[in-house]
């Protein structure tokens, strides 16, 4: 028994507003689940990102291409421990890659984890690695030339056909990619989506919007990423790549918003049995993570401060460091904005009853597995992965390309 | 020669596109319709008497007892809500604990206009989404028709506790795997009642076989009108109420 559990439910019981079911005191799935479709969204944004370099060829992104791989991947790598470490047996995940059920979403989960790991962003990497990992192994010596030996899978060809092949390669990994990255995150959407005795989940919605939301923040987040870096290192950053990206980011973010407003009158019009209970927890228990953080800081503020830089283009177009300072506030408020949705969905989810009579409390836990330090080490994690991974497979060249340069020769990192 | 490699292509394009369309069909549930009653053999079902209950909470203890259920409040396999419904249309429910009948909240009779008592337990769905969505089969449906946990392979994902639209499952504070009602399980492969309609004094709760044409159970489905919890989510669950209250989720 674990007396710790019993006491923070003991706290929660006056808090109880209305009728729960006995067993619906205890919230199941606490701040790690919030964590992962957070991490995960971050993936498929930022995959999509690169994306427009290769399949639309958006060239003034171009400096972004591999900052945005690199941060899917750091990304990628931590967003099974949210999951992994919040089950009750963390020791038998793996009796869901084995013994899978496949009538549940959430077995599935493996199978497109692996599939977008190994083949869609390991095998990008490595193609548009592959010829500076020989130069680098060529350049270096001992252990270090081992280690990048290794990582290019002792591959030495440079000649014009396996330059050609690895563009041609990159071409089709990219265009399989993009609907694997859509795959991963509606995938995390449905899990929710799916659940139908949960009205506030079960929605058909739920992917789309999770998709467009990732896309959001994966875009902010490499913006933020590359305005924070490339002063670091001592670049100049780019205005050409930033306002290009802060525009698909812009559009990303009205889609978002259009779509959760949808999702909003839907329900209001449609006015069942739940709306009751859902109207009084939004008013109440959700009120400032969802009115003030989600909409109004996470994107009505930064539509409304990217949309003065539309507007008033003249005037920003010849202050750069206003625009930066604009779009810097507007991506940091994304990120939270995101991340509060992350939360109203997953927490919101169970803060009402089944019953449609009443509702519960979310205590976050400070220390502990569940609790808020464990989760703010597993979003500092993929930065620190990034760390590492620039290091290995540095992008500053094409960091600090103007993106002036043609597509393919900088995509090949020649 | 070229004939032969075109054709072997096809032939493996096929077998390819083949092998892929029966994969994502095995994504689909196998059961897409609640699964029916067998013919031959048990196939078990509960019923409720709304009308009887009188809120003892008695069926709380045994199954608590019974069941190695940890004795907070928080988790149960079998509750007992009461009802006040006033004048006005409003509805107080309160899940009532063992020994809370020696000091029960009282509203003037006045202002009632009917009050009630409700046991729930696992609706031991005859298409539980529980089943449906446990990621590796810890939860499963028994020939008889009785939903058990595995609790040897149950991971602690909680999916199953939030598929469950009528809250009655909990993670086990000790093994830390999904708990439920089981029918009393073990009782019951021994030709025993469960627990809970063992103890109750008053036969609010009734058991057994629905394929038996004389049972204790097909008289209460033949003598009452039924009802059951949220039939609109398709689950066919196989407990049933006589003479359930509208208000009642």
């Amino acid at each position: 028994m674990n007396p710790e559990l019993i006491r923070s439910l003991q706290e929660l019981l006056p808090q109880i507003q209305g009728y729960i079911y006995p067993n619906e005191i205890e919230i199941h799935w606490g701040l790690l689940i919030v964590v992962y479709p957070y991490i995960t969204g971050v993936v498929a944004g930022a995959f999509i990102l690169a994306s427009l370099v290769k399949v639309f060829n958006v060239k003034e992104v171009q400096p972004l291409y591999r900052l945005s791989l690199l941060t899917a991947l750091a990304y990628l790598l931590v967003a099974p421990m949210a999951l992994v470490s919040h089950l009750g047996h963390p020791e038998r995940f793996y009796e869901i890659l084995l013994t899978p059920q496949t009538s549940s979403a959430m077995a599935m989960f493996g199978f497109v984890y692996a599939w977008y790991l190994m083949a869609v962003l390991l095998l990008e990497i490595w193609f548009v690695h592959r010829t500076d990992m020989i130069d680098m192994a060529e350049r270096s010596k001992g252990a270090t030339r081992l280690l990048y030996r290794a990582l290019s899978l002792f591959s030495r060809d440079k000649g014009e056909r396996a330059v050609a092949f690895d563009h041609k390669a990159l071409k089709v990994i990219t265009i399989v990619g993009i609907p694997s990255a859509f795959l991963l995150h509606g995938y995390v959407g449905f899990i929710f989506g799916s659940i139908k005795a949960n009205p506030w989940w079960s929605s058909v919605l739920i992917p789309i919007v999770f998709l467009f939301s990732a896309i959001v923040s994966g875009i902010a987040l490499v913006v933020l990423l590359y305005m924070i870096i490339t002063p670091l290192t001592g670049g100049k950053i780019n205005m050409k790549c930033v306002d290009k990206s802060v525009d698909f980011l812009f559009y990303a973010v009205i889609v978002d918003f259009s779509l959760e407003m949808v999702d909003f009158i839907h329900r209001v019009y449609q006015s069942e049995e739940e709306i009751k209970i859902l109207s009084e927890m939004v008013m109440s228990k959700l009120f400032s993570s969802l009115i003030i953080i989600q909409v109004l800081l996470g994107m009505l503020i930064p539509l409304l401060l990217i949309s003065l830089t539309k507007i008033f283009k003249k005037r920003f177009s010849l202050n750069e460091d206003m625009r930066k300072m604009v779009y810097f506030i507007s991506v940091i408020l994304i990120q939270f904005g995101i991340f509060a949705t992350r939360w109203n969905v997953v927490i919101g989810g169970q803060l009402f009853s089944k019953s449609f009579r009443g509702l519960t409390t979310y205590k976050m836990g400070f220390g502990g597995i569940e609790g808020l330090l464990y989760a703010i080490f597993l979003l500092a994690l993929p930065i620190a992965i990034l760390f590492v991974l620039l290091k290995l497979l540095p992008p500053w060249k094409e960091l600090r390309e103007e993106g002036e340069v043609g597509t393919e020769a900088a995509g090949a990192g020649v | 020669m070229n004939g032969r490699r075109s054709f072997l292509r096809g032939f493996f394009a096929v077998l390819l596109s083949g092998g892929a369309i029966e994969g994502v069909l095995k994504l689909f549930p196998s059961k897409a319709h609640a699964k029916e009653a067998p013919r031959t053999g048990a196939w078990y079902g509960y019923g409720v008497s709304v009308d009887k209950c009188i809120g003892c909470a008695r069926c709380m203890d045994a199954c608590k007892n019974e069941n190695n259920v940890p004795k907070e409040p928080f988790f149960v396999r079998t509750w007992v809500e009461r009802y006040i419904i006033r004048k006005n249309g409003q509805t107080t429910v309160k899940a009532i604990a063992p020994g809370d009948e020696a000091t029960p909240e009282t509203v003037s009779d006045k202002r009632i206009l009917r009050s009630f008592f409700v046991p729930k337990l696992c609706n031991q769905c005859a298409n539980p989404p529980c089943v449906q969505v446990c990621p590796v089969g810890a939860t499963f449906q028994t020939e008889d028709g009785v939903v058990l946990v595995n609790e040897k392979t149950c991971i602690g994902c909680r999916y199953c506790i939030q598929a469950c639209p009528y809250g009655a499952r909990y993670l086990h504070p000790v093994s830390h795997t999904a708990d439920k009602c089981t029918f009393c399980y073990h009782r019951i492969s021994q030709g025993k009642l469960p627990a809970c309609v063992e103890v109750c004094p008053t036969q609010a709760r009734v058991f057994g076989d629905l394929n038996a044409a004389a049972s204790p159970m097909s008289r209460f489905l033949r003598m009452n009108k039924i009802h059951t919890l949220k039939p609109g989510l398709n689950t066919e669950p196989k407990a049933y109420y006589a003479n359930l209250d509208g208000e009642v989720r």
